[in-house]
């Protein structure tokens, strides 16, 4: 293997502004093409975020009431209306939580008592949603403590945490007081902490408070309106939520059934990026391939001599797969230095006001090493026909000048 | 002395099965012994180059036997081919044929790196000894574009040389030399002949270098006109 790796570096750096020229043209397509990886994978993953940032990957909630049909079937008299789900608690709660955890692809499990409410500070009043939970439990599904912009995360006896936009709503900041309520209860609340949730709708209407607090105020005692479940990997949600349908008669939605469409707009950037891919591997591929084959009828001579003076076939083939490997090597190392600079530049210029990075693009070192070796076997099956024209070369008519 | 080449009834024709299919060798009988220094001459066209190229192994005969060292050669075996050149036979062509991207003991140490052999050590030792017996022992680290056309010639006999073949096949390596460092080359090649005992058969027109080898074989329009050993000597 020495001989076919030492002609064929030899033979690319022989050709040297061939080389140079398609060594670029690979750097430049391979770095495109991690930049815009890296690109879209940020992307994504700052909307996933931004979505899942207050949401749980999968809730379990109790069944929709179904309405019975008590006609015979084939009556045409009344439409059937779907009934008012009223709010109603999970059967069994308790013995569900511990058999929901034990999936291994389960990460948190949290329970929560939630409705709707009425907020009001003084003369001011807005539509709220309460979200009754065991902090700690819950801080697990959705990262809440990281969502804190002021005050304490803390939720005792009387304290509730609510989203910076109602807060601004009401006129109300930490240590303030308010009251909220329900059709059946009402209460008086002391501010402990002002949440950032990602999404103005949430903020404008998020209102934290203590399970057992939500449950009274809600005319649920002792139970809870959903259950709350943070997996390993969100893309598995739907299998993992099909899987927990057994565990009894619940219902089990998962984020990716929540959100259909973003899922589809995500879909639809992967395929884009796949597509930019594939249509830079092929230009790059017959770039590599092009030059290879101008360089074969370049050197028939020597091709011829080699033969002669002992060469095989399978030899020559070698070297030129080799150069093609390389070029592919050589060049996407360069691209992946040129797509850290891309990302680099892409950080430092394109900010929000604040002077922040709009959302933060890494480089994953598997996305650079999996683009070096897709280039470097991109550049061997472009050298396949070159190759194989060097090896039928005939060394006597090679040789007869 | 003990027979190192037999041909026997070689035939070539070229453009076989297309209309301009033309005979260029036919029949031909011939047998070198080791050692031999043979020059092979004949007018323009008369097939020479053919010839060496089916002794060198380059091209497949159409017709008749090929034996070297008693071994029959089956050109359907590309390996062994392969094989067959690189162990036994060296070649000097008229236009040097080095590699222009290696140094001058890079090209003669080139069927080394071929057949993974140490490039290092006593076999690099080997190689500069070469080409100080090619005089060239200033120039072992020269591309071969900063030689002139003889120090060239001399590379490419030193690499002909490198595996210390039992044949070296010449096709006119003086072809496009002066007089006098045609003399040189000449002189080259008879000492490697003594001194390595390899056997030498070389194209020449030039019936002055011809008239100093052991041997004359003279090709006329494929066929072979005279063979005999050179008296003048
Ligand atoms: N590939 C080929 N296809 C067809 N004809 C060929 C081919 N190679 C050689 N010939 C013909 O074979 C004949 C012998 O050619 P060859 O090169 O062996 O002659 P030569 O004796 O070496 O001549 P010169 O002294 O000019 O080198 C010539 O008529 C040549 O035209
Ligand atoms: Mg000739």
């Amino acid at each position: 293997m020495k001989f076919e790796l030492t002609l064929a570096w030899r033979f690319l750096r022989e050709g040297r502004f061939q080389s140079a020229l398609i060594i670029i043209g690979v750097a430049v397509g391979v770095a495109v093409v991690i930049y815009i990886s890296a690109l879209i994978l940020g992307l994504q993953a700052n909307t996933i975020n931004r979505t899942l940032g207050a949401q749980a990957h999968i809730v379990i909630k109790p069944p929709d009431e179904m309405v019975r049909n008590v006609l015979p079937t084939d009556t045409t008299l009344a439409t059937i209306q779907p009934k008012a789900q009223r709010l109603r608690s999970v059967d069994n709660w308790q013995v569900l939580m511990p058999a929901l955890a034990v999936d291994p692809d389960v990460v948190a499990v949290s329970p929560m008592a939630s409705g709707a409410a009425i907020a009001i500070r003084g003369e001011a009043n807005r539509a709220i949603v309460l979200f009754g939970v065991e902090l700690d439990r819950y801080d697990r599904i959705v990262e809440l403590s990281t969502k804190l912009t002021r005050g304490n995360f803390r939720l005792n006896a009387g304290e509730v945490m609510i989203g910076i936009e109602l807060a601004k709503d009401l006129g109300v900041d930490v240590g303030d007081r308010l009251r909220v309520l329900t059709p059946s209860a009402n209460d008086q609340f002391q501010i402990s902490g002002l949440v950032d949730l990602g999404s103005r709708d949430l903020n404008r209407r998020a209102l934290y408070l203590p399970m057992r607090t939500a449950q009274n105020l809600l005319g649920i005692p002792g139970g809870v309106t959903n259950i709350d479940i943070r997996i390993r990997d969100i893309f598995s949600a739907n299998d993992v939520a099909k899987r927990m349908q057994s565990v009894g008669s619940v219902n089990v939605e998962s984020w990716m059934q929540t959100n259909g469409q973003l899922l589809n707009a995500l879909q639809a950037q992967s395929v884009s990026t796949t597509m930019i891919r594939l249509f830079v591997s092929i230009v790059v591929m017959l770039g590599i391939a092009s030059v290879l084959v101008v360089s074969v009828v370049q050197k028939r001579k020597e091709i011829g001599i080699l033969r002669a003076i002992g060469a095989s076939r399978g030899q020559m083939t070698r070297v030129f797969l080799l150069q093609g490997a390389l070029v592919g090597f050589v060049g996407s190392t360069l691209g992946g230095v040129l797509a850290a600079l891309l990302v680099a530049a892409f950080s430092a210029l394109v900010t929000n006001s604040a002077g922040q990075p709009l959302f933060q693009i890494e480089i994953e070192p598997s996305l650079l090493i999996s683009s070096c070796l897709i280039a470097t076997v991109c550049g061997t099956l472009a050298a396949v026909a070159p190759a194989l024209r060097a090896s039928k070369l005939d060394p006597a008519q090679a040789i007869r000048v | 002395m003990s027979e190192l080449l037999r041909l026997t009834q070689i035939r070539k024709s070229y453009g076989i099965g297309t209309p301009i299919e033309t005979e260029v060798l036919h029949g031909i009988d011939l047998v070198m012994q080791h050692k031999e220094f043979a020059a092979l001459i004949g007018p323009s066209g008369s097939g020479k180059s053919t010839l060496l190229n089916i002794i060198g192994l380059l091209e497949p005969a159409t017709q008749g036997a090929l034996a070297m060292q008693g071994k029959a050669i089956k050109y359907t075996d590309e390996k062994t081919l392969t094989q067959q050149r690189a162990a036994n036979l060296g070649f000097v062509f008229q236009f040097h044929h080095l590699l222009p991207a290696f140094s001058a003991i890079e090209n003669v140490m080139m069927p080394q790196l071929i057949n993974g052999m140490p490039v290092t050590g006593t076999a690099r030792k080997e190689a500069e000894a070469l080409l100080d017996a090619v005089g060239l022992s200033k120039a072992i680290n020269k591309k071969p574009s900063e030689l002139s056309g003889g120090m060239q010639q001399r590379v490419a006999i030193a690499r002909a040389l490198s595996l210390k073949p039992a044949l070296v096949l010449a096709d006119e390596p003086t072809g496009n030399l002066d007089t006098q460092t045609s003399d040189e080359i000449f002189k080259l090649l008879r000492r490697f002949n003594v001194e390595f005992n390899t056997a030498f058969l070389i194209v020449t027109h030039d019936p002055r270098l011809a008239a100093r080898c052991d041997r004359i074989v003279e090709l006329v329009d494929g066929n072979i006109a005279k063979d005999a050993v050179n008296q003048a000597r």
